[in-house]
């Protein structure tokens, strides 16, 4: 603000203001709903998701796997030109655990989400699932291997949630 | 010179930013740019063009909303167009208006920010949840402030950064707003109150977060003509820069934002600044959390990458520091309206460079300052380099 302005417009609400039906307001909630189609890279994904399976797609020219697939390159903008599986095991690239819920209600154990690359995916081809099976999420780290924990087969319904979370892999030394 | 007219910003407002405001988006609107035409001495006839800039419609439920603000923009029987590119937006709004101007079109513009996000209830937060990949993303229960989450955890792996040091950000700009009129939340804290405040999403807490506001920005933009026959202390635009990463979020390594660097470059290079730490007098970086400060001053070119939390713990970017940023407070003390508190910083270097900041003015005679913006699915940068 300029020194040279002398008065700052705005009246404040309290929010009691409003619960006590001092401030006159008007309320609604949206009815619409949505059925999205999940378009034509992305249905064979989940399709094969469906089978226990990751599918990425392939660009000849820059070379890259890609996961989520695309049936098209955004860097080289050309149709993307096979389809690859990428294992289902991969790496943290890094991680939150959230004590807030969609809707920024707090909750009290909290939801550990990751960044997943993938293997056989090019460098730091991530995808955004859950971790699960960990007892302290302050044990997590940046570079920690992961492994897909999926539903059981009649269980999927091909969507992301066919996987259930990904999990910490045990280290062969302690195996 | 980059494009037919140079611009000059000759007029700014701001209203209050709270929580909420009696203020309909409209009022609000109306209040920002009747300050400022009334700061420029110019009146709504002298205007020939509006731009308008706010964020998603889902805040306040009213789809359309450009045309819905449009009389408290001024925009009555005027060329009227709302741009929206997220976060970036209240930094974008004034490109728009430089190029209405540029272009040789139009020789005055309007240019208003408004957000007025405490419509939606129990809590904002929830508009956001739409903004995610319906397919891959929306089904694991996506909150926004995760993303944030894991981007802050990359940047701290990158480069090993302490938590401490990131919250000297948070410190500093609360402290920076207690000398704002507008602010929101000024407060003076410690970095103890930062690191003991409620964990949000890991490494996000409480202190680290802007909060949700009510409110509105203005500035009034005209050609170089117009700008000699009304003012003595014109402020120009010399440099606009803007640029979008890929919407494949989790592709990308979040460590740094090259996104913002390219945009930043682009207003560089018209600018003409070879040496930004060394010729930028001070810098309005977009700090929705505290680490973004740091990320964005990186990606701005204003130091190394890695090396903003060294500068912000040696006292560089205090209001009296070598390179002063966000002397206005920022996003985490005056407030986050978005589009208004993205017009807000480049309103606050519109002042700093005018030499009418009052208490928060910063020594040294200013000359050259930065403003710059950031948002979609943290793919977006939006830059403005203002001159004296």
């Amino acid at each position: 603000m300029s020194e040279k302005i002398k008065r700052y417009l705005g009246e404040e609400v309290k929010a009691e203001e409003i619960k006590e039906g001092k401030i006159p307001i008007e309320k609604f909630k949206p009815k619409a709903k949505y059925a999205w189609s999940a378009g034509i890279a992305i249905s064979k994904f989940l399709e094969e998701l469906k089978k226990g399976r990751i599918i990425a797609s392939t660009c000849n020219k820059c070379g890259r796997i890609m996961v989520p697939p695309r049936i098209y390159c955004e860097l080289c903008f050309k149709p993307t030109d096979g389809w690859t599986y990428v294992k289902d095991t991969g790496t943290i690239n890094t991680f939150s655990a959230s004590y807030l819920a969609a809707d920024a209600t707090r909750l009290k154990e909290p939801i550990i989400v990751a960044i997943i690359d993938l293997d056989g995916a090019s460098e730091g081809m991530g995808i955004i699932h859950k971790i699960g099976e960990v007892e302290d999420w302050k044990q997590l780290k940046i570079g920690m291997k992961v492994e897909a924990v999926w539903k059981p087969p009649e269980e999927r319904e091909g969507a992301i949630t066919d996987i259930k979370y990904f999990k910490p892999v045990k280290e062969a030394a302690t195996l | 010179m980059y494009g037919k007219k140079r611009v000059a910003i000759v007029g700014a407002g701001l209203t209050l930013f709270r929580r909420r405001l009696k203020e309909t988006g409209k009022e609000l609107a109306y209040e920002a740019a009747k300050m400022a035409l009334d700061a420029a001495g110019l009146e709504l006839r002298d205007i020939q063009s509006v731009v308008m800039g706010t964020a998603p419609d889902a805040f306040d439920g009213v789809h359309m909303k450009g045309e819905y603000l449009a009389d408290g923009a001024g925009a009555y029987h005027k060329p009227y167009t709302r741009v929206f590119v997220g976060g970036g937006t209240g930094v974008f709004t004034p490109l728009a208006g430089w190029w209405h101007i540029a272009s040789g079109q139009f020789d005055t513009c309007l240019v208003v920010c408004e957000e007025k996000m405490s419509s939606c209830y129990p809590h904002p937060q929830y508009a956001f949840t739409t903004i995610f990949d319906p397919i891959l993303e929306r089904p694991i229960g996506m909150n926004l402030i995760w993303i944030f989450a894991l981007e802050m955890q990359r940047y701290m792996h990158k480069h090993n950064i302490k938590k401490e040091h990131i919250a000297l950000v948070s410190v500093k700009n609360k402290g920076n707003a207690l000398d704002h009129p507008c602010a929101q939340l000024a407060a003076r804290i410690t970095v103890d109150d930062v690191l003991n405040s409620e964990i949000m999403a890991w490494p996000v807490q409480r202190l680290d977060v802007s909060p949700t506001s009510d409110g509105g920005a203005a500035l009034v933009l005209v050609s170089e003509d117009v700008a000699k026959e009304i003012t003595d202390n014109p402020v120009w635009i010399d440099g606009v820069g803007w640029c979008i990463d890929s919407t494949h979020w989790t592709n990308r390594d979040l460590y740094y934002p090259d996104y913002v660097e390219y945009a930043a470059r682009m207003a560089y290079k018209m600018a003409g600044i070879k040496n930004p730490p060394k010729e930028i007098d001070v810098a309005e970086p977009y700090d929705p959390f505290d680490y973004k400060e740091l990320h964005h001053m990186e990606g701005l070119l204003l130091c190394k990458k890695g090396e903003a939390p060294k500068l912000t713990a040696e006292g560089v970017t205090q209001r009296d520091g070598d390179l002063p940023i966000n002397p206005s407070g920022g996003l985490l003390g005056v407030g986050n309206p978005i589009a208004a508190a993205g017009l807000m910083k480049v309103c606050e270097i519109f002042w700093q460079l005018r030499g009418e900041a009052g208490k928060r003015q910063i020594p040294g005679d200013p000359r050259t300052g930065i403003a710059q913006a950031w948002g979609d699915l943290m793919q977006y940068g939006s830059v403005i380099v203002l001159r004296r």
